[in-house]
């Protein structure tokens, strides 16, 4: 029994991981060379397979054929477990989001743990060391700056990242994703509180923290995982690569590919707590977690997910094209002055909102 | 006397970003549809398009040889051509023709003529210079080969690409 359970568990995990995980990560990259291109007006990779979709396995298959170049003055063992401590803790905090309901009555999350958002927060602190590391054992200035800006940059918003969400939890009352999701699909997503229990006159005045919050958590997002506005840590412009000007090859792949896993994985955690998972809008094929539901259900549950966090992806490409980066002191500013305060008294506020109104 | 850089005063909706930030994504999100139904014009996709019903007119590509309406070929030797090319890409073997031949008044011909069209510069100054009007640039561009002596263009091949040409090229006709 045991031994089924274990099986089952390996299929979900390289189910995920390899089949929808790591391609999304280099269609990821294919969507954001053409869509930037498409922004900029030009045209973008078309030449690899039908309008460029086989471009991901030839950059793959070209950072393989690489030198492996270590440089001479490096801390060789930090310098090599850097890239592994970015990849592995982006890939970890994909087990306990529900990317499904149920297939076959098994519920299509890896690990069904009861602290799922902490656990979450919890592994994805770790990928700063990945950064840290990488930027220290290069022994050279440009990562070391890198490393350090981003040690500061990801400190700060992991505060405004946690704090953000904890409305969300209030009003959930949960910490199982699985269950805030079913909450949701039944009740009503908390971004779009038009049908089941939120269609109410506390679901809508709960709108306006969930909104502050969403606000506030995605553009944390941003900052965590150093994507555009907030790119310090890479910073082409300033520190030639930031922490990964001393990899190449398959090294600097992963760093690469450590970015955009967190990025859907990050996406995967917004759908999941604001726009209600796998669930279809207005209740449709709604699902409460007691019942089995049939197969197709399923799919069309996952899917669903897979759809959300498409676009939610787009949405991250649209953003790094259009804005420019922040100063450091801008960053620090908006983190620590603003972010702070306002999920603070965001919670207070909700919390008023759900004492007051019946 | 220092100079005083004015700052922009900012208005209150400015300093909140989240307005400006909605502006920008706006902007891009129009190039976004504009490139993507095809009312951006973008940059031609070479191998597929092609310049070719484009070029302009005086557009100046290879240089090549003619022969005239009796299939004569017009090129004498006098090797102008080959004296004012200023990359010396030009050689040519002239040739006496010979007394029992139809076109025996012309006195001379090309025996080699070749254009290395690694050195050209695609000037047009041998067509300027020829007097005979035997050497014409044309339109084609794209000269590819895989080797050095690939990229020499012999009789032959000048005769190839340049055909036949019927009538006297003048300042005053447009038949060029």
């Amino acid at each position: 029994m045991d031994f089924i359970a274990l099986a089952i568990s390996a299929v979900k995990i390289v189910g995920l991981v390899f089949l929808v995980i790591m391609p999304m990560v280099a269609y990821a990259v294919w969507a954001e060379r053409r869509v930037s291109a498409l922004i900029q007006d030009r045209v973008g990779p078309n030449r690899v397979g039908f309008q460029g979709l086989l471009q991901p396995v030839a950059d793959g298959l070209k950072f393989i054929l690489k030198e492996d170049f270590t440089p001479k003055n490096v801390r060789t063992g930090y310098y090599w477990l850097a890239p592994a401590l970015t990849m592995v803790p982006a890939l970890l905090t994909c087990a306990v989001l529900p990317f499904g309901s149920q297939l076959f009555g098994e519920p299509m999350v890896i690990a069904n743990l009861n602290a799922g958002p902490l656990f979450i927060f919890a592994i994805a602190s770790l990928s700063v060391y990945g950064i840290v590391l990488a930027g220290w054992a290069s022994n050279s200035k440009y990562p070391f700056l890198g490393g350090v800006r981003s040690t500061s940059q990801m400190i700060s918003y992991e505060i405004s990242l946690g704090l953000s969400i904890i409305p969300v939890l209030m009003i959930l009352g949960d910490l199982n994703l699985g269950r805030m999701v079913q909450d949701q699909s039944v009740n009503g997503w908390l971004m779009l509180p038009l049908w089941g229990d939120r269609f109410s006159l506390k679901g809508l005045l709960l709108l306006v923290p969930v909104v502050i919050s969403f606000v506030v958590f995605t553009v944390s997002m941003f900052a965590e995982t150093n994507r555009l506005p907030f790119d310090l840590p890479e910073c082409e412009t300033e520190l030639v690569a930031g922490y990964h000007t001393e990899y190449s090859s398959m090294k600097f792949a992963l760093f690469f590919l450590g970015e955009y896993a967190a990025m859907i994985i990050g996406s995967g955690l917004a759908v999941t707590l604001f726009f209600g998972g796998w669930s279809l809008p207005f209740g449709w094929l709604s699902w409460d977690g007691k019942a089995d539901i049939p197969w197709w259900q399923g799919l069309i549950h996952m899917a669903t997910f897979f759809g959300k966090v498409v676009v939610f992806i787009l949405f991250f490409i649209w953003v790094r094209w259009s804005l420019p980066r922040f100063r450091f002191d801008q960053l620090m500013r908006l983190g620590w002055v603003f972010f702070f305060e306002i999920a603070v008294i965001n919670i207070i506020l909700t919390a008023g909102i759900m004492m007051l109104v019946k | 006397m220092a100079l005083v850089v004015r700052r922009p005063q900012l208005k209150w909706w400015e300093k909140i970003y989240l307005p400006v930030i909605a502006k920008g994504l706006v902007i891009t999100m129009r190039h976004f549809i504009r490139t993507l139904t095809g009312r951006t014009k973008v940059t031609m996709q070479y191998p597929e398009e092609k310049w070719n019903d484009q070029l302009p007119e005086h557009y100046r590509g290879a240089p090549a040889l003619v022969t005239d309406e009796q299939d004569r070929e017009r090129c004498v030797a006098c090797q102008l051509c080959e004296f004012i090319c200023p990359p010396r890409a030009i050689t040519i073997i002239p040739e006496e023709i010979p007394s029992e031949d139809k076109w025996a008044k012309v006195e001379k011909r090309p025996l080699a003529f070749n254009i290395d069209m690694i050195r050209c510069i695609y000037c047009g100054l041998c067509e300027e210079v020829c007097p005979e009007q035997a050497i014409f640039l044309r339109k084609d561009y794209a000269i590819t080969g895989e080797s050095r002596a690939e990229m020499v263009h012999d009789k032959a091949r000048l005769y190839e690409v340049g055909g036949r040409r019927v009538g006297l090229v003048n300042k005053w006709n447009d038949l060029k």
